[in-house]
């Protein structure tokens, strides 16, 4: 074997857990970009409380990786105007939770400048942020708050599932022209997967099938890609052979993907983890019922979690984040099983 | 501290006060006869606070705007046409229409918007002094604001980032006295809003806002320190409000009283101004009506503009939503 063709298959085989795969695709966006800095909270001097900006620091000084004041309304006002200025920010809301403390820089102006003043202004911009629930952290630093994101025009929202995705995802959103979120998930960070060395990109708006099969679709993305998986795995027992599309992007959302695995099913479920009523399932089910509505055998089911703050206790948690089981059972419901 | 302006940069002052006056005049008149669609938000009485910060500034640096944005646009070296347009909801507007009155900007004038979120800017301004101070050229970020968005948290957390990071920018607060139709008594325990400055590492300094010398030798101080990376300043200039928070005679609601308004229309910055310009030969009575005529006949060339310009087509709707 040549000492090239050892090497490629080192890099087809080199797995990364989530948060080195974060690193490597800011330290990629660094590199690449001479006007990209990275501004938040512990970002510089600690690596981030996640850890996923480990070395930046000293690779690339306090002029690009920068610390700031515990200020998130601060913080996103100076993406949006070092963006607007000719810089292109890599933001970081430490919990996805703290949006609380920054939605008028997010909603009025970083979503809407750019329309309000005519298309003249560019807002380069890539938000990382951390979402999901399974780490005991209450009710504050545990919500998948997506859908407040999803519902604003100007933004785009990603949600990688994987190391793979994690890195093509950051890498594509910092090469965007328009704001972009990137919500991690926090129970994934350890989560190890394939992740070339080089730079690569996932195109934002193109939903993955990680799962192809021929009876059942369930739509999904972030950490329940996993959690359908599995749950497929077990109905493939039952004889129920699941498709599962991780959807990756939100907004813009790959509805052709979706659309079309239902017309090949014929009967859907999306499952996400975030609050079930008005969450993004609700959304996909109606365009399902808006574009194949003549396949559907069944109504499309939902799995999400409870109309209810995220719970402290570990017993309460548990029953609260849909898993494996709850999308089996959900679906066996749905099929009469 | 900064040299006394030249009668060049007077005369400039001036043209730029009288240019902010006419077109809010007359904005306001179409406003009261139903021309212009939506909320209006004049400048009548804060003119020398605009004209005194912006001799200052190139179309390379920025300045962040509020609700009450013309007089910062004109001054930023805005045009009539365009300004008028988009205040008609117009194709040709600054904005293509989709802004208004609440969010007129102009990037290649460096102008980030007007803002209809009451201290929305600030934080705003240190992304832009961010870049200033990253790209090294000279260049500082100005942020307009009123009294009543110094109590918002986003002017908190810019100013204590904008000192922390000694980065080129001024916070200029334009107090009127009143946030919307509220006494500034009424919405803090403080008169001089400069005397926050110190708690965030940055000088204070209160000046006339109707004496358009005082502005400018605070902003030109200011802005010394701002470009030589002295860090930002507190500048609060005094004002008032000639016409109402929204339109010429607003809603109609009683919240000041018309001796407190003829008493702060005794100190009319222009009039101020000219007098102070006749006094030191630099123009006289003809030579400043001239101006004022000028003014009018070019605010009257923009109006028909913007009457004369295509309203947006429905097919641009959807566009500029992302780039």
């Amino acid at each position: 074997m040549s000492q090239a063709q050892t090497a490629a298959q080192a890099n087809e085989t080199r797995e990364l857990p989530y948060v080195a795969a974060i690193n490597e695709a800011v330290r990629t966006v660094l590199t690449e970009q001479p006007n990209a800095f990275v501004a938040g909270e512990d970002v510089a001097g600690a690596g981030s409380v996640f850890g996923y900006y480990r070395g930046l620091l000293d690779e690339f000084g306090d002029g690009r990786v920068v610390d700031t004041p515990i200020s998130e309304e601060g913080i996103v006002g100076l993406g949006v105007g070092a963006a607007a200025t000719g810089l292109r920010p890599v933001i970081d809301i430490m919990f996805m939770d703290f949006m609380g403390e920054c939605m008028d820089e997010i909603a009025n102006q970083m979503a809407k400048m750019r329309y309000m003043f005519g298309g003249s202004a560019s807002l380069p911009i890539t938000v990382l942020t951390m979402s999901g629930a399974g780490m005991n952290m209450a009710a504050q630093h545990s919500q998948s708050l997506e859908v407040w994101l999803c519902h604003l025009p100007g933004l785009k929202v990603v949600m990688p599932s994987t190391p793979y995705d994690a890195k093509g995802l950051i890498i594509s959103a910092a090469r965007d022209d328009n704001p972009v979120f990137v919500a991690l998930n926090k129970m994934s960070l350890r989560l190890k997967g394939p992740v070339p060395e080089e730079s690569y990109e996932i195109p934002i708006g193109e939903a993955n099938v990680v799962r192809e099969g021929t009876n059942f679709t369930i739509v999904t993305y972030s950490r329940m890609v996993h959690e359908s998986l599995k749950a497929a795995e077990e109905l493939a027992a039952d004889g129920i052979d699941v498709e599962v599309i991780d959807l990756r992007s939100l907004q813009p959302l790959d509805t052709d993907t979706v659309i079309a695995s239902v017309k090949k099913t014929q009967r859907a479920a999306v499952v996400h983890e975030a609050v079930r009523f008005a969450g993004l399932g609700g959304e996909i089910a109606a365009q399902i019922q808006e574009h194949a509505f003549d396949y559907l055998d069944a109504p499309v089911a939902r799995v999400g979690a409870p109309f209810s703050p995220v719970p402290f206790s570990p017993a309460l948690e548990q029953s609260y984040v849909p898993n494996a089981a709850k999308i089996v059972a959900e679906v066996r419901a749905l099929l009469g099983a | 501290m900064t040299a006394q302006p030249t009668d060049d940069v007077l005369l400039d002052m001036h043209r730029r006060m009288v240019r902010i006056r006419t077109f809010e005049q007359e904005a306001g008149k179409l406003a009261e006869d139903g021309k212009i669609p939506g909320a209006l938000h004049l400048y009548v009485g804060q003119e020398a606070v605009a004209a005194g910060v912006m001799t200052h500034l190139s179309d390379r640096d920025w300045i962040t705007s509020t609700h009450r944005g013309h007089g910062h646009l004109i001054a930023k070296g805005g045009e009539f046409g365009p300004m008028f347009a988009e205040l008609f909801g117009r194709a040709t507007g600054y904005c293509k229409g989709k802004g208004g009155s609440m969010h007129i900007s102009n990037m290649d004038l460096g102008m980030l918007g007007a803002n209809g979120i009451v201290g929305a800017g600030p934080p705003i301004a240190v992304g832009a002094a961010f870049s200033c101070k990253t790209q090294g050229e000279g260049h500082a970020a100005v942020t307009f604001f009123g009294d009543g968005a110094s109590n918002e948290g986003s002017f908190h957390e810019a100013a204590n980032m904008a000192a922390l990071y000694r980065l080129p920018m001024v916070f200029v607060c334009e107090n009127n006295g009143y946030g919307e139709y509220t006494p500034q008594a009424n919405h803090q325990a403080i008169v001089d809003v400069a005397d926050r400055a110190p708690g965030y590492g940055m000088p204070g300094v209160v000046v006339d806002g109707m004496d358009a010398v005082a502005v400018y030798e605070a902003a030109g101080e200011a802005l010394r320190r701002a470009r030589a990376g002295e860090g930002p300043t507190l500048l609060e200039c005094k004002t008032y409000r000639f016409f109402d928070h929204v339109g010429v005679r607003g809603m109609g609601l009683s919240y000041r009283t018309d001796e407190e308004l003829a008493e702060w229309q005794q100190r009319d910055p222009i009039a101020l101004f000219e007098a102070r310009l006749a006094e030191l030969e630099i123009l006289d009575a003809d030579r400043a009506q001239a101006v004022h005529d000028e003014t009018l006949a070019a605010v009257r060339a923009g109006i028909e503009f913007a009457e004369a310009s295509p309203l947006p087509d429905p097919s641009v709707l959807l566009d500029d939503v992302y780039a």
